[in-house]
């Protein structure tokens, strides 16, 4: 039994998940929502048990050197997908509407088959640097953000198809077809806001913990670096979200396409800056 | 809308206050915030030409690019944006401080008619009873109502939460704060560095971008630096340095610093930062002249020429504590009289026949090595404006969370006698998760509707 094979069924637990959603979307059956509810629970049970057991190898591996298991970028892409689906069962626990499902379980499949296939699953003992307990608060508050975002993006996403759909067809009678199974607008709107006032507080925190640790380990709470940029960036589009909200004219559609930037903007903060740019946080050399 | 000008001042005032432009400096901020993460900041001018040629160079000066985030547009940008936040706080704040100093004790205009969460019963009981009962069953089930009366009705209202219509603006005097506080930092503070040699203490350090050192008004001394690894690995595991500030003659801190667990001494921190030898190690040689058997004991360094018998000279280059599993080891050369470098060899400590073997003038043999001292690198940061930065990130996460997850909840009971019965009509709002509160309301106004059958 190891963490590995864990992570394996995450990854075809989530998988699964997500074709049965998208099933639910085209055969409107409830017993697969059920199932493809059932599912993703599964495998988010299955991830946390993963994360669990590669603390308990970290502590096997390296003894008193043992660590939270948030220190590389496969660990940190195994929890966004925990995140996300821990977010995502919240608000289906709410709102229960099943095909949001099949806009959020993607987001967590591509980040477990991508770290399945091609990041380093090593346990490699910490540097200095990130042996601090504001690396495990930081790494926490930043990814629940940044899942509650992802939830956001894909309702955000449906809202758009629906909302164009239902322009076009405006006299006529309530759309039928794939989209009628789809949330009626108020609600994936009001659910896109709902994910955001969860993530923005927790972005902040995690921007607070980044600057304590960062002050901790190097006498700035704030330098500037790219990655600390784009979360100010990110932080800048979501707080242009919510006032935007309490603007006339600036809610529906233009609240989506901000939610949506706002997400792709995170993603670039999370993988761009470290893929593309350079800074203090790329992850250990991974 | 009145057809009389407005004059220019309202004008500005109404610009400043609009949340418009919160929302389109918000993403100016997102926008521009882009270019530094692009382009290197704060780096040569050499650099800068080589990377993008003399024209564009000249460009990203004029447009401070190269230090964007304090160039002058940049924190232009940064002004709109907290003179907004304060003109509109001032604007807003007291429609909210009314909400506190004048409850609406008696519901608005078209309230009991209208409000989406209402309900209405008639009760034989008497008025006062009534309300007495009521008023117990709101304070049980809600928060303590206050009592009035108007034409002839009473009224009971009772509300919760009203600290969550300050989230905003505690979000909003956080940001501000936090700007003060960077800038205390920046006018009072600095940042600087300083390398100490084990063994050595100093009083100075070296403000980034001067070369003028700093008096501390103190003394720092490094007693030692060391490097742990993980074990059969090259990875650090640790840095460490072993730190005594001295002040007046006086040992008062004594403690080890690694990287995430710094110094602190009157305002001032040390974080270790870098590390590296201080001076070179140290070798007693034993030379051997080979015609003449004359045996000569020598105290090199590192890099040091030496000169021996007949204009020759030697150099120990490099050393290592284990070479090859054969114990501690030294590279060095001999040079000709006339200067020539002779090819480098090595000699073992363990073995001090070893060179005899070698075809050459003189024999070498390595005694003892001492190791460089190390010094250890320390960055030295004061910043007497950090504490209101935290208090301003406190009151942020306090303020959105107090603005998102609780809601102001407001009850109002109103009573009037109609015929021989009372009439009793509620209301109640939140401002905001309004879903929520319509489950609640739903939950209470069964209850309330038990409690007055009950009475009757
Ligand atoms: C990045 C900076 C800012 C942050 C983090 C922030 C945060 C917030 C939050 C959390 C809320 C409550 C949102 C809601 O009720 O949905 C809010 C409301 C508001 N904000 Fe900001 N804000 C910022 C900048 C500004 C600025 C510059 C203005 C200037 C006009 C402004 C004006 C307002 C107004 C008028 C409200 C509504 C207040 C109310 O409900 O009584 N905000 N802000």
């Amino acid at each position: 039994m190891n963490s590995s094979l864990f992570f394996n069924v995450t990854t075809f637990g989530y998988f699964a998940s997500m074709v049965l959603y998208i099933a639910y979307i085209a055969t409107r059956s409830k017993p697969v929502a059920q199932i493809a509810r059932v599912t993703a629970l599964a495998g988010f049970i299955t991830n946390t048990i993963a994360i669990g057991l590669r603390l308990y190898e970290s502590y096997q591996l390296l003894g008193i050197d043992g660590r939270a298991p948030l220190t590389n970028l496969y660990e940190s892409v195994v929890f966004f997908a925990w995140s996300i689906l821990l977010v995502y069962l919240l608000i289906d626990l709410k709102y229960k509407q099943p095909s949001v499902g099949a806009f959020v379980l993607p987001f967590a499949f591509a980040g477990m088959i991508w770290a399945q296939f091609s990041l380093s699953d090593a346990i490699d003992p910490l540097v200095p640097a990130l042996q601090s307990n504001w690396l495990t608060y930081h790494v926490i508050t930043c990814f629940l953000g940044y899942a509650a975002f992802a939830v956001a993006c894909g309702v955000s996403i449906m809202y758009l198809i629906k909302i164009g759909k239902e322009e076009k067809h405006a006299d006529e009678s309530p759309i039928g077809g794939i989209l009628g199974i789809f949330p009626n607008t108020r609600i994936l709107d009001d659910i896109n806001y709902k994910a955001i006032m969860i993530g923005f507080p927790l972005l902040t925190l995690g921007i607070v913990t980044g600057a304590a640790w960062a002050n901790y380990a190097w006498g700035t709470y704030w330098s500037w670096d790219p990655k600390e940029t784009w979360s100010l960036i990110v932080w800048f589009i979501y707080a242009a979200f919510l006032h935007a909200r309490i603007t006339r004219g600036w809610v529906g559609r233009r609240a989506a396409w901000l939610s949506i930037i706002g997400f792709a903007a995170t993603v670039f903060c999370y993988l761009g800056v470290n893929l593309v740019l350079s800074g203090l946080h790329s992850y250990g050399g991974s | 809308m009145t057809l009389q000008k407005r004059n220019p001042i309202d004008k500005l005032w109404d610009f400043f206050c609009s949340l418009k432009l919160t929302i389109i400096t918000l993403l100016l901020l997102a926008v521009t915030s882009i270019i530094g993460t692009v382009l290197q900041q704060n780096a040569s001018p050499e650099e800068y030409i080589r990377e993008y040629g003399q024209s564009n160079y000249e460009l990203f000066t004029t447009l401070q690019f190269t230090d964007m985030y304090h160039s002058w547009w940049f924190v232009g940008i940064l002004g709109l944006f907290s003179v907004n936040l304060i003109c509109c706080s001032i604007k807003n704040f007291p429609r909210v401080w009314k909400f506190v100093k004048e409850p609406a004790l008696i519901p608005g205009d078209g309230t009991l008619e209208n409000s989406a969460n209402r309900a209405q019963f008639t009760s034989k009981e008497d008025i006062q009873t009534l309300t007495g009962s009521l008023s117990t069953f709101l304070e049980k089930s809600f928060a303590k109502p206050i009592q009035s009366e108007e034409d002839g009705k009473i009224y009971l209202f009772a509300q919760k939460g009203i600290y969550s219509r300050f989230g905003a603006y505690i979000t909003h005097l956080s940001i501000l704060i936090i700007m003060l506080g960077a800038i205390m930092g920046t006018v009072w503070g600095y940042k600087a560095y300083v390398n100490i040699a084990e063994g050595t203490s100093t009083t100075q350090v070296w403000p980034r971008g001067s070369n003028q050192p700093l008096d501390i008004g103190f003394e720092v001394r490094c007693d030692d630096f060391q490097v742990t690894y993980y074990e059969g690995s090259q990875r650090p595991r640790d840095y460490t340095s072993d730190l005594v500030v001295i002040d007046g003659g006086k040992e008062v801190i004594k403690k080890t610093i690694e990287v995430n667990d710094p110094l602190t001494y009157k305002g001032l921190t040390f974080y270790q930062s870098s590390y590296g030898p201080a001076g070179n190690a140290g070798f007693n040689m034993q030379v051997t002249v080979k015609e003449s058997g004359e045996v000569l004991n020598i105290r090199a360094t590192q890099g040091q020429h030496i000169p021996l018998p007949g204009g020759y000279a030697f150099a120990v280059t490099d050393y290592a504590p284990t070479y090859q599993n054969y114990g501690p080891a030294a590279q060095l050369h001999v040079n000709t009289p006339d200067g020539k470098h002779g090819s480098p060899f090595i000699i073992l400590q363990r073995f001090p026949q070893f060179d005899d073997k070698r075809d050459g003038i003189f024999s070498f043999a390595l005694m003892g090595y001492e190791e460089p001292a190390m010094y250890t690198g320390l960055s030295v940061a004061k910043d007497p404006g950090v504490w209101v930065v935290w208090l301003g990130c406190f009151l942020m996460v306090f303020g959105s969370c107090g603005a998102f997850f609780f809601s102001h909840r407001r009850f109002w009971i109103c009573l009037d006698s109609d015929g021989g019965a009372t009439r009793v009509r509620v209301a109640a709002s939140a401002h905001r998760n309004q879903p929520a509160f319509s489950l609640a309301f739903e939950e209470l106004e069964k209850n309330l509707a038990q409690a007055i059958e009950n009475k009757s």
